[in-house]
């Protein structure tokens, strides 16, 4: 098991080398760099420029250092306003773990309830309720259904507003009040959430299903239990181990999400900054906000596959 | 040795072509078929599909629902709602928003097919050369796809569509072209690895076995037994990427970095109709309202096809 964790770890390393070296080749196999505009700079003012990026170096001599520069944590400067780009990206990414980790929170809740709820019911008019729901979410894009919900509660009922983020957009934000807006967050979070809820319902229900036919559930039944305790104790516990797995997935889902939903609702946050980045050719941010996506999925689909095996005394890793 | 092969391969011929006339009727083909078609939703789906690549590819130039050039502006009835000469009202320029959606939806099923056309060619080479292909290339080959699939899809449909536009290469000036490649490059990775998977265990199965004593050669074996045999999943997974090719495409072309204009796609008129959903809801609904449709129809239909092609999941 150790040497198992110890060996995952370790390929995130050549995971994000490899990533690093894709960016970088399919970014400056782009015809032109950052400062080619429509108004042409003077000469020695580009050149200066470049010098200060490097962009006058070989390709090979920038991408060396650049991979020096990242084993000590330094992302470079951004381009477009000079900034360092760990910086930029600590900022942003604050913002896009909350709308991330709040919409994993409520895609669990209510992807679980759902399809608890419809497995119980099983060919009930819940059952049903649920299924559809779940099948809607799994295929209407976040963008339409954050198209639609927006229309019917920001702009028709005005219950909810559409533009920026509602929680704190600095560390030091997190305990002052004034920074929470909830009528900012809902929305996105909805729009957020949907895909995922939709798919642990469908996960939960059959992973329910089929522990309820087993024989100690009978078993439990026979012996007297109360029903209560038979769902909660014995069926649900049981039924976890295959939600787990589609938690790393849909970690990713969210990830990339975050890059329609923030800039539906103008939410600066990294996946906002990716396309800003990419619009302006900004090489350092985009290079930067790579990795940290990249980083963040592979984090999340190790620790699901180590909660997996703690879960689960069944599977062992070699 | 070569009377050895004279004798084996009539009798291996024989027994491949003998067969089949009564097998084929009742064959695995059939038999999936008459699941799919007893399935009420996929059955559903592919009406509502067939009337829809009728209408977007046909009804666009010949009949009652060519009413309208998509382009054609008439600034004097811009934001009409629905009504009998515009059925889905007007944009923000006076056009039919009819004629647009249909255009749209076109461009979305070309993008679709197109997409998951490239991804099979990809994924079936990929994932066979490291099933067949020996202990290097399958390791070399798989670390690739691991990589790949860490990516964030979006990003690298985005990074690879700005490599592609706006070059002089013949094909790439077709904005539709541009973005067939972009999500084609992320989304081979699964097709390869159910490939790969298939076919390592399909090596195994006693039928192959037989044929391997029989005499038949590799590529026999791969073309005859493994290939059609890999088909069914492959389907299966092909017709799910289609909805997540016109979701990747119409969610990119919504944040402004999908198709390039002057392309009328349903992620463009959705997020021009955003822009100007005060004015007129309907510029949104309609164009929304068809990608949903669009992806739910693929969906059911994958559902249908998943449980027709492989009856042991049910």
């Amino acid at each position: 098991m150790t040497a198992y964790v110890i060996r995952r770890v370790l390929w995130v390393i050549p995971v994000l080398w490899a990533v690093a070296t894709i960016t970088f080749l399919l970014m400056h196999a782009v015809p032109g760099g950052p400062f080619t505009q429509d108004k042409s700079l003077p000469p020695a003012v580009n050149e200066a420029l470049e010098r200060r990026y490097h962009f006058d170096e070989p390709l090979w001599q920038q991408y060396g250092h650049y991979l020096i520069n990242l084993t000590k944590g330094d992302l470079g400067l951004s381009v477009s306003n000079n900034q360092e780009v760990s910086e930029v990206v600590r900022r942003t990414f604050f913002v896009t773990a909350q709308l991330g980790l709040l919409s994993l929170l409520v895609a669990v809740i209510v992807g679980m309830t759902l399809g608890t709820v419809a497995a119980l019911n099983h060919n009930g008019p819940f059952d049903y309720i649920g299924v559809g729901f779940a099948t809607i979410g799994a295929s209407v894009p976040n963008f339409i259904l954050g198209a639609f919900i927006s229309i019917v509660f920001a702009v028709q009922l005005g219950w909810f507003k559409l533009q920026g983020w509602g929680g704190p957009l600095e560390w030091g934000d997190v305990f002052d009040t004034g920074a929470y807006h909830w009528d900012k967050v809902v929305l996105p979070v909805v729009a957020l959430s949907a895909l995922p809820a939709s798919y642990i319902a469908r996960v939960t229900r059959a992973s329910v299903l089929e522990v309820l036919n087993q024989d100690y559930i009978r078993t439990a039944r026979a012996k007297g239990l109360r029903e209560t305790t038979v769902v909660l104790r014995h069926t649900i516990k049981n039924a976890l181990i295959p939600v787990l797995t589609v938690v790393g997935p849909l970690a990713a889902a969210l990830v990339t999400g975050s890059f329609i939903i923030e800039r539906m609702f103008s939410i600066p946050g990294l996946g906002l900054e990716t396309i800003r980045a990419v619009l302006a050719r900004d090489y350092n941010t985009i290079m930067g906000t790579t990795l940290v996506f990249t980083l963040v999925i592979s984090i999340a689909n190790l620790l699901v596959d180590l909660a997996y095996a703690a879960v689960d005394p069944r599977i062992r890793y070699r | 040795m070569t009377t050895q092969e004279t004798l084996i391969t009539p009798a291996d011929g024989a027994l491949f072509e003998a067969e089949p006339r009564l097998g084929r009727q009742r064959g695995l083909w059939s038999d999936a078929w008459r699941r799919l078609i007893r399935n009420r939703l996929a059955l559903a789906a592919m009406a509502i599909l067939a009337v829809i690549v009728f209408l977007s590819f046909i009804g666009t130039t010949y009949g009652p629902t060519a009413r309208f050039e998509p382009n054609d502006q008439q600034p004097a009835i811009k934001f009409q709602g629905p009504s009998a000469e515009h059925w889905f009202g007007t944009d923000n320029l006076g056009r039919d928003l009819f004629a647009r959606v249909l255009e749209g939806v076109r461009i979305s099923i070309q993008i679709g097919l197109g997409t998951q056309a490239l991804v099979l060619v990809i994924g079936l080479a990929i994932g066979a050369g490291a099933a067949l292909g020996g202990k290097l290339s399958d390791n070399l080959l798989m670390r690739f796809t691991d990589i790949m699939y860490a990516f964030p899809d979006l990003l690298a449909i985005i990074l690879v569509r700005s490599i592609l536009v706006g070059r002089d290469i013949p094909v790439l000036t077709n904005p539709k072209v541009i973005v067939i490649m972009a999500i084609a490059f992320v989304n081979w990775t699964t097709i390869a690895r159910l490939v790969r998977g298939q076919m390592l265990s399909l090596a195994e199965r006693d039928y192959v076995l037989a044929a391997r004593a029989l005499g038949a050669n590799r590529w026999r074996i791969v073309y005859t037994h493994m290939l059609p045999n890999t088909l069914g999943p492959v389907i299966v997974a092909l017709t799910f990427g289609i909805p997540f090719a016109i979701f990747a495409e119409a969610a990119l072309s919504f944040v402004g970095v999908g198709t390039p204009p002057p392309a009328i796609s349903l992620g463009i008129l959705v997020s021009t109709g955003y822009d100007v959903v005060q004015r007129n809801a309907w510029n949104v609904v309609f164009p929304a309202g068809a990608v949903a449709l669009l992806m739910l129809c693929f969906t059911f239909l994958g559902d249908g096809l998943r449980d027709a092609l492989d009856p042991r999941t049910r």
